[in-house]
């Protein structure tokens, strides 16, 4: 980890537009909840609108969205704009980058993931819940980040690449064949987040072993490709 | 222990071949990496900076290898043509990033003594987007210093500065160089580097085309055949006077007025005038027809 590097990367990050993005998603996710809670329809129970805002919003949408805009960014715009060669052009070890990229990417993810999450979830009346679902997102944002972290180095269009996973793989493929499941974050996160909220407001598909072992698996893979790709990173651009 | 060597060095990407075969050995000093837009000028200097591999041959700085080898950077500096600065950062925060980024002892008065070098003190404490082109230019020169490195790269440096801005920029760099350090740097305009008291390896077309004393090139870019475009009130008699100029080559008519071949630039300028002058003759266009910098520097691969 390089403090200097954190330091850049979180002014960078928080200092542009972009994280302006970040707002809206958690105001409807606790607006949603507001409403849920609110509703003085006795046939409108929290099992209706909880998995909803949950599940359905919550991990499926808000979390890996928020992980692609930010995870992708962490490098990535560096990348895009040239000042990477600042920082390669300097005597680091790639995984020193690598690492303090990652923490930035994962404590700004789950800062605006986990937070919004536990509020709506008090909200909802369940602390378990609350903390169910810090520890899901927080290990989910992990893995996450260090998914699109290593796509924004290795993919030509990272952005791209990571909503193909989000949309095709964790939403359509994993509804159709059984097995891609093991390989959706979202259902590490879920998984995880069930197991320690322990309500039927969410529910899991994976042992929590599993669980834990892939998240593992996304965050070694992902930090690893990223610091070998990285090391023969070559300058593209104007050729002359 | 600080030259920058290139042995058979080529570099392609996909069936473009950017860098061809490129051989040279540039030791303590100043040095420029001369030749036109695409030529494969900028490729050259990312191969020695490590930030590109070679398809074919060998980069060593200092005896080590520069591709993939972050170590390097402990003695290499490299300011890129692309104008890339984090424009969020001040001009001292940037800097000071970088002396940190170096793991220096101290990298405040390493900072603030690259700053000094680019005479950029007053201004640090300003968002490098405020800044001019020239002085963001200066901004990342004070960066790639910062370590005080023994060889240091730069890619078109003089790009958008004014006259005085380039003198000072051309004295920092002869500075560095009588320091012992090797200095390389990137132009597509001869004049540009006037000053220089170093040596130049002219790049054309991916190929190194001349390298040697910047004199010497000079001359020979001088002194190199022009073709001119001259019409005239009178264009035969003007042709059959030119051609008992020495400095004339050829006279050929057409339909514009003559071209007139000459081998030697500021002879037949000179005459020219006179000529037309003793015999009554009104000049009313000469335009010289190959001043494209691509043949200016592919003459030289001929000589």
């Amino acid at each position: 980890m390089n403090p200097t590097i954190i330091r850049l990367t979180a002014r960078a990050l928080l200092g542009r537009r972009r994280v302006l993005l970040l707002l809206p998603m958690p105001i409807v996710l606790i607006g949603l909840t507001l409403l849920g809670v609110s509703s003085e329809d006795e046939y409108v129970t929290p099992s209706d609108w909880g998995p909803l805002v949950f599940s359905n919003l919550g991990l499926a949408v808000i979390l890996p969205l928020t992980a692609l805009i930010v995870g992708s960014s962490v490098l990535g715009l560096e990348i895009d704009d040239g000042t990477i060669t600042h920082l390669i052009t300097k005597p680091l070890p790639r995984s020193e980058i690598i690492l303090s990229k990652l923490l930035v990417a994962w404590l700004v993810t789950t800062g605006a993931t986990a937070l919004p999450l536990a509020v709506a979830a008090v909200i909802a009346g369940s602390g378990t819940l609350a903390v169910g679902l810090v520890v899901g997102t927080a290990l989910g944002a992990l893995a996450y980040s260090a998914l699109f972290l290593a796509l924004s180095v290795m993919a030509k269009r990272p952005v791209a690449v990571g909503l193909i996973y989000i949309v095709l793989w964790e939403n359509l493929l994993v509804s159709f064949v059984d097995g891609a499941r093991v390989f959706s974050i979202r259902q590490h996160a879920t998984t995880i987040a069930d197991a320690i909220g322990d309500t039927p407001l969410i529910s899991s598909t994976l042992s929590v072993p599993t669980a834990l072992i892939m998240v593992s698996v996304f965050v070694v893979a992902g930090t690893v490709g990223a610091t070998r790709r990285l090391r023969s990173f070559a300058l593209t651009g104007e050729a002359n | 222990m600080n030259t920058v060597e290139l042995a058979g060095v080529s570099r392609w990407y996909g069936n473009v071949v950017a860098v061809n075969d490129v051989t040279l050995s540039i030791g303590p000093g100043l040095t420029g990496l001369l030749g036109p837009n695409g030529a494969g000028k900028t490729t050259v200097l990312h191969l020695m900076a490590g930030l590109l591999a070679p398809s074919q041959g060998k980069v060593v700085i200092g005896g080590e290898p520069a591709w993939a080898n972050p170590a390097l950077y402990r003695k290499l500096g490299l300011v890129t043509e692309r104008e890339s600065v984090p424009g969020f950062l001040t001009a001292w925060e940037f800097v000071l990033a970088s002396a940190k980024l170096h793991k220096l002892p101290d990298p405040t008065a390493a900072a603030r003594a690259a700053l000094d070098v680019v005479d950029l003190r007053d201004a640090q404490d300003r968002r490098i987007s405020t800044y001019s082109k020239g002085m963001r230019q200066r901004s990342r020169v004070a960066a790639a210093l910062v370590h005080d490195p023994d060889v240091l790269l730069l890619d078109e440096p003089f790009n958008g500065m004014d006259p005085r801005q380039r003198m000072q920029m051309m004295q920092l760099l002869d500075r560095m160089a009588e320091e012992g350090r090797t200095i390389v740097f990137s132009s597509h305009i001869l004049e540009e580097v006037e000053q220089l008291s170093g040596t130049v390896q002219v790049i054309v077309a991916g190929r190194l085309a001349a390298s040697g004393d910047y004199r010497h090139i000079r001359r020979l870019m001088t002194t190199r055949p022009h073709v001119f475009t001259i019409a005239s009130s009178d264009d035969r008699l003007l042709a059959t006077a030119l051609m008992g100029e020495p400095s004339v080559s050829g006279v050929s008519l057409a339909e514009a007025g003559l071209q007139v071949h000459t081998s030697d630039y500021g002879a037949f300028t000179r005459a020219l005038a006179k000529l037309a002058k003793a015999r009554d003759i009104r000049l009313t266009t000469i335009l010289p027809s190959d001043e494209s910098l691509e043949k200016v520097f592919s003459y030289l691969v001929t000589t």
